[in-house]
């Protein structure tokens, strides 16, 4: 496997554990004064998963993948 | 009244919208199935999201919060969005590429064409069906239901049309929405297929992200503003520690629900956005793409718009829980919060017709799925005869057809069905399938006996689970372990297992699917 790939791999297994944020559980504390810290994290976690796509797209796409559909088999 | 009249307009504007895509139809089967492969990509990323978002994405999480409480969006909402976009681009690229190559019009087609079996093909099909068929009844359930609620009793107050639906106290029965809904629906798709959804899934998913902002702003605004909401909501659901809440319902009886998460169904439930891995109409969706390059904007915006409309609506149903009784119908929470606190007939149509975008925009393109797969995968490949595009338009129109009538027919003898758990259900089993899809993607050494094995170990343990749910109910193991992640794991363990047991697939057969 690549370098970039396995680290991208890398970051989404981080990303996937991330997701389970135990230290949040029972905490009701509030974000901006109305946001649930437990909501607040997810949303942020939203927006991060965006950007950790954004990443994979601009170092990792698959540019032969145009051509190759464009093809026929022989 | 003005609110019938606003989700009247509101249809009638939806289906003049998607009936224009028509002046682009080309007649041919191929834009029928798949728009010539020419959908850009911000309609691309309209399709799929408003494919993706059910009757969940408004009145769902809005309830599910209201029952569980903040961690609901978690559960739901933040893995989707980084799974769904993983899905995007680890199989749905591919498959646009493999289905661009090859012709492929259906799933089925691919993995015929990919196990080089036709057996692999008759396993799928009724499994894909019927998978499908309950997420449609959802749909039209979930549409009935919203609009009776909107337009009957509240209350002492009479519903909106008591002289004229007097069994039902004045609200517009089940049977007239499920009608218009699905002779809506069949209208534009039977016209102008997957280019109509396309259009129609614009349009409609413009509409219930805008709608739900609009509901979470007046309500916050009736409510004193964001601080002052969230101060008189239930304190144990703006945590996942789960706990019991205690209520008495109209009845006189004690109920006991669980609020919050239990920590493992969290984890597993991680499992259930890979499902749209393996949905067949989001499947034709991919394929409708004009290039790869297409996908780029889905990948990236969709976890964005996710939380675009789960972040207001899970904040509704926590809101919710201090302003209604504890034993309110979660469908019916965000109606309720609308009803009661913004009581404007107009807002009150507008935020239905959101609902009912959210709802459409994913019966659309699940009719034209079944259409396309009975027609193609059923009749056209085991027909020896050529037949014409007109002849093929025909048959597909001739099945999406039957399928809504089959639809309608079942959603009215199963109106009364908890529709929303039933949802979670349909989810786990395309999820469970992921590792097929993704072997065949990915494993050049996975054969057509590991896929059949796969496909029946999936197929056996998801039946048992249902089961042993009663037949539809919320439903965890081992202390609150999701069935799907265990299907998941038998499905892919059966796959690896049996096909390094069976001999390789052709280095022909290979070469074909893997540039």
């Amino acid at each position: 496997m690549k370098k970039p790939t396995l680290l991208f791999v890398a970051v989404f297994v981080l990303l996937a554990i991330l997701h389970q944020d135990a230290w949040n559980w029972d905490n009701a504390s509030l974000v901006f004064g109305f946001l649930p810290i437990g909501l607040a994290y997810h949303a942020l976690y939203s927006l991060v998963a965006a950007a950790f796509w954004a990443i994979v797209l601009k170092v990792a796409w698959p540019n032969h993948l145009e051509e190759w559909a464009d093809g026929k088999d022989q | 009244m003005a609110t019938i009249w606003v989700i009247i307009i509101y249809l009638g504007a939806l289906l003049a919208f998607a009936m224009g895509s028509k002046i682009f139809f080309r007649g041919t089967s191929n834009d029928y199935f798949v728009a010539s492969r020419s959908i850009g990509p911000f309609m691309l990323l309209m399709s799929v999201f408003g494919t993706t978002m059910t009757a969940f994405a408004l009145v769902g999480s809005t309830g599910k919060a209201f029952e569980r409480g903040v961690g609901t969006y978690g559960l739901m909402a933040s893995s989707s969005g980084l799974i769904h976009a993983a899905c995007f681009f680890l199989i749905g690229i591919k498959l646009w590429s493999i289905g661009k190559r090859h012709g492929y019009v259906t799933q089925i087609q691919f993995f015929r064409g990919r196990y080089d079996s036709n057996g692999l093909g008759y396993l799928l099909f009724p499994i894909l069906v019927l998978l499908v068929i309950p997420y449609l009844l959802i749909g039209v359930i979930g549409a009935a239901k919203t609009i009776a609620g909107v337009t009957g009793p509240k209350g002492p107050n009479p519903g909106m049309f008591p002289e004229v639906f007097e069994s039902t106290g004045g609200a517009v029965p089940p049977w007239l929405t499920g009608l218009v809904i699905c002779v809506v629906v069949l209208c534009y798709i039977f016209a102008g297929g997957s280019r109509a959804a396309a259009w129609a899934n614009t349009f409609q998913t413009l509409v219930f992200m805008v709608m739900g902002i609009l509901a979470f702003i007046l309500i916050s605004s009736k409510l004193g503003g964001l601080g002052a909401a969230i101060e008189q909501a239930n304190d144990a659901h703006l945590v996942r520690t789960p706990s019991e809440l205690e209520f008495t319902n109209k009845a006189g009886k004690t109920i006991h629900r669980e609020v919050g998460v239990p920590p493992i169904m969290f984890l597993t439930y991680m499992f259930i956005p890979l499902s749209v891995g393996m949905f067949p109409h989001l499947f034709q969706h991919w394929l409708t793409a004009k290039s790869a390059k297409a996908f780029k904007l889905t990948v990236v915006a969709h976890p964005i718009c996710i939380m675009i409309v789960w972040v207001p609506c899970v904040l509704i149903g926590l809101w919710a829980t201090g302003k209604l009784p504890a034993d309110a119908p979660p469908a019916a929470v965000l109606a309720q919060m609308v009803g009661r606190l913004v009581q404007d007939p107009v807002i009150v149509g507008l935020v239905t017709a959101g609902v009912l975008a959210a709802i459409m925009s994913s019966l659309d393109s699940q009719f034209l799925c079944l259409g396309t797969i009975f027609t193609n995968d059923v009749v056209l490949h085991n027909s020896k005869k050529d037949f014409s595009d007109k002849q093929i338009l025909l048959m597909a129109r001739g099945f999406v057809v039957g399928i809504v009538v089959l639809t309608y027919t079942l959603a009215m003898i199963l109106i009364d069905q908890n529709v929303f758990d039933l949802a979670v259900w349909c989810f786990s089993g395309f999820a469970a399938l992921t590792p097929l899809v993704l072997a065949a993607l990915y494993w050049r050494r996975s054969t057509a006996a590991g896929a059949f094995a796969s496909v029946i170990v999936v197929a056996v343990t998801w039946f048992v689970f249902f089961a042993m749910s009663g037949f539809g109910g919320e439903y965890t193991v081992f202390g609150g372990v999701m069935p799907v992640a265990i299907c998941w794991a038998a499905g892919a363990l059966a796959m690896i297992v049996v096909s390094m047991a069976t001999k390789p697939p052709s280095a022909e057969t290979v070469e074909k699917f893997f540039p």
